[in-house]
């Protein structure tokens, strides 16, 4: 979690609020707060720590694991309407990999902003090209894009 | 922003934006059987409140107070973990 923290101002750039949850009380949540992550991020964490001590919003978001009685790396974009646009669990040993969350949250920001009359090709980098999804480019899409333009 | 009467992380039973399809149960006496509801891409988000921590204060988030923004919600296996 430092390492949103830690670019947090990145995302509040994009306009986007993070929350994030554990199965720790929000006394614990204070406790690392103060004690630890505050030696990693200057400040602390800028954005809300929510408690789930039953595990509820974890079995509603598929993220509870009954046997150890934690939640597992979820992490889920949700757009201004409250829809979920991505989702990305892993198992507790690895963590995530904040810039592909970043690159994620500004295709999903671009599609919207066009009104869903662009998609972004793998590995769409904001300046790359879209694509128009319509009857041209149907049978077209190797003219306009190849697999070597993923960086 | 002032501190709230704390209570337990609960889902509201409704995705966020819209009035839970059934009345939450009056006495907290049995196991409250929520709604099941799963995550899924392309749908709701499941709303839920709970109590939370924010920047030196003890709060309650609702992720339907933050609709209209884009919200990224992260789970974490524990506080004091490695990773």
């Amino acid at each position: 979690m430092s390492a949103v923290a830690g670019k947090y101002p990145e995302l509040q750039k994009l306009g986007v609020e993070v929350i994030s949850v554990s199965v720790d009380s929000h006394f614990v949540h204070k406790m690392w707060n103060d004690h630890e992550l505050t030696k990693m991020v200057e400040g602390g964490v800028p954005f809300h720590m929510a408690s789930d001590q039953a595990g509820n919003v974890g079995r509603a978001y598929g993220v509870w694991d009954e046997n150890q009685g934690i939640e597992l790396r979820g992490r889920f974009i949700i757009d201004p309407d409250g829809v979920i646009q991505a989702m990305e669990v892993l198992t507790p040993p690895v963590g995530r990999r904040f810039a592909e969350t970043v690159r994620q949250i500004q295709a999903f920001q671009h599609v919207r902003a066009s009104k869903g009359t662009e998609a972004t090709p793998a590995g769409w980098m904001p300046g790359d090209l879209t694509l128009k999804p319509g009857p041209d480019l149907v049978g077209n899409v190797w003219k306009v894009w190849k697999p070597d333009m993923e960086k | 922003m002032a501190d709230q009467p704390q209570g337990c992380a609960r889902t509201t039973g409704a995705v966020v934006g819209e009035k839970p399809s059934v009345a939450p149960t009056p006495e907290i006496t049995t196991i409250k059987k929520e709604p099941t509801m799963t995550a899924r891409v392309g749908q709701k988000a499941p709303d839920f409140e709970a109590p939370a921590y924010y920047r030196g204060k003890f709060t309650n988030i609702k992720l339907s107070d933050h609709l209209g923004k884009w919200v990224l919600l992260c789970f974490y296996p524990g506080d004091f973990t490695f990773v």
